[in-house]
């Protein structure tokens, strides 16, 4: 069940240029939250910039209370959000989905994610880990300049694997072209995606044509979070081309299976 | 100290209710307050048979306020009377339902059903920009507004309350077509209709082109229009559009509505409704009113 709380800011880093992560006491937040889940984060208590900011959780600490999230700047609410100095509070809801990352039917799991989408894929390997897991990752970004959380990653990973577009740092090419490569010798038995839509397209399109479970963590523009405006609509892959239907990504996601959504 | 206010007949606690479309049926909110704080709920917009809504992206943001072309997703009348409606009566609070269409007949036949279920009121939607058939076709004249209203009025007993669009030009004149028509109230305003573009795809960002302003931007356009109808009708007004404090709240009063409502600021915090009833009380202190029914259309006009 969600809880808004005013959480304080312990910790405030900026990891790459333009990409923040904070850290902030909200027990009450992390005692209730699954890898996947997000928060919507009010960055004023004015009206303009008016609506939440829905930010992904990055890191849980369970034992202290201490929740994390990363964030690029990139309009008005993230360059005031970036601003906010350790000891302030922060108006946060969360957790919010209830479609989250779901392991516990898997032994091999392969983790992929683009750019800033990879936010939320460390408390999912993490997670798994914990449960003994394999747990291998496959991390694509632009080029050298905007490679971030390499450390991180391979803590909480078997096998993490590098990509840039461009070949300017470890693997040249795209993070999906090492996934496929690698699934004879290690047959994967889920996917977990998070990243730009090109990529979880090609991921989605893989795993259907493969037969290979599948989960990705989708985003769209959002009213509330909450479930109530219905504007973080994605179409159902079931429904009929002429009456489509809808899911929500901030109350059926934003992880779904790659079976029931068309992205 | 008295917030009681009665309404077309409808008897509530306090004058703050939440606003078609920002509120469900209620669940997600009661996971952060008791629904019976409030005055109303008023659901989101239900129609005769289940409607799945626009194409996304549906919303987003603008300067104090945001957009909206959902396209009155809702799961039906009967979905609601067999789910939504026994959930919300376990609270202490007036249960309105939002009535939408996309003729005479499916809001009529809506209304047939509405009356034998066990609510307090219903609001006529005629005013939803976002769909292409009925609502906003029928608000935007007077004999549209009297038409609709005096055939759903044939078949309903209960308060019938009539919401507004404010994308006409007689703002008043429409509204005495719901008294016409014999409506208990009006509601207003709905959205404003509205277009934002993304200036390097050279794309509306909605995937409808347009939808609804709300929020804090449109607030000094509703309060204007509260006015001009109170003047023009005697039947009781709710108003809404940005009210994001008891002070906005008192502003609507004061410009002439019995009763508020909030709207997109149940987005920004859950917790809006329930800091507007605070601070209407803290007004009333502030004031030395002892009964909110006293601050009624009481402001004089320069």
């Amino acid at each position: 069940m969600p809880k808004q709380v005013l959480a304080k800011l312990v910790e405030k880093q900026e990891i790459i240029k333009g990409i923040f992560k904070f850290s902030v006491k909200a027990s009450e937040i992390v005692e209730t939250s699954k890898p996947g889940n997000f928060i919507e984060i009010r960055v004023t208590d004015q009206v303009e910039p008016f609506l939440r900011r829905p930010i992904s959780i990055y890191n849980l600490d369970r034992k202290n209370g201490i929740l994390e999230f990363i964030f690029q700047v990139k309009g008005k609410g993230t360059e005031i959000l970036s601003k906010k100095e350790v000891g302030d509070k922060i108006d946060i809801i969360g957790p919010l989905g209830y479609g989250t990352f779901k392991t516990e039917k898997y032994n091999k799991l392969a983790v992929i994610g683009g750019g800033i989408g990879i936010f939320p894929l460390y408390e999912l390997s993490k997670t798994a880990k914990a449960q003994k897991k394999q747990v291998n990752c496959y991390l694509g970004f632009r080029s050298k300049d905007f490679v971030m959380l390499e450390k991180e990653f391979e803590e909480v990973t078997d096998n993490l694997i590098i990509t840039t577009d461009d070949g300017s740092y470890k693997n040249k090419g795209f993070a999906i072209d090492y996934l496929i490569n690698d699934m004879e010798k290690e047959k994967y038995d889920c996917i977990y995606a998070c990243g730009p839509l090109p990529m979880l397209k090609a991921v989605q399109k893989y795993a259907l044509e493969n037969n290979i479970e599948c989960q990705l963590s989708l985003e769209e523009k959002m009213g509330c979070g909450l479930g109530v405006c219905l504007g973080c609509a994605v179409k159902t892959a079931q429904s009929p081309k002429d009456a489509p239907e809808y899911f929500h990504v901030c109350k059926g996601g934003p992880v779904f299976n790659a079976k029931d959504v068309e992205i | 100290m008295n917030t009681k206010i009665n309404f077309a007949g409808i008897e509530m606690k306090n004058p703050v209710t939440v606003a078609s479309g920002t509120f469900g049926y209620g669940r997600e909110y009661a996971d952060f307050f008791d629904l019976g704080k409030l005055g109303a709920v008023i659901t989101k917009g239900t129609s005769l048979k289940p409607k799945s809504g626009n194409k996304p992206s549906r919303v987003c943001e603008t300067a104090s306020g945001m957009l909206n072309s959902i396209g009155l997703q809702n799961p039906g009348v009967e979905y609601f009377a067999n789910n939504d409606l026994p959930y919300l009566r376990k609270f202490d609070t007036k249960i309105i339902v939002n009535a939408c269409g996309s003729s005479i007949d499916e809001y009529v036949e809506l209304c047939k059903i509405l009356n034998n279920l066990d609510i307090d009121g219903v609001e006529l939607n005629l005013s939803c920009p976002n769909v292409k058939e009925g609502c906003m076709a029928f608000g935007n004249t007077y004999e549209g507004v009297k038409k609709v209203t005096s055939e759903v009025r044939k078949v309903l007993d209960k308060p019938l309350i009539v919401k507004l669009t404010p994308n006409v030009t007689d703002i008043a004149g429409i509204a005495k077509g719901v008294e016409d028509g014999g409506a208990d109230a009006v509601s207003l305003i709905n959205t404003l209709l509205a277009m934002k573009i993304d200036i390097y795809k050279r794309r509306p960002v909605l995937a409808n082109n347009t939808g609804g302003l709300s929020g804090p931007a449109i607030k000094p356009v509703a309060v204007r229009m509260v006015y001009q109808v109170s003047q023009a009708v005697n039947i009781p007004i709710m108003g809404l559009g940005g009210i994001m404090t008891g002070e906005d709240a008192i502003e609507f009063m004061l410009a002439g509505a019995t009763t508020v409502s909030i709207g997109a600021g149940n987005f920004v915090d859950p917790y809006t409704s329930i800091k507007t009833i605070e601070g209407i009380e803290e007004y009333m202190r502030k004031c030395n009113i002892e009964d909110i029914n006293d601050i009624i259309g009481k402001v004089e006009m320069n």
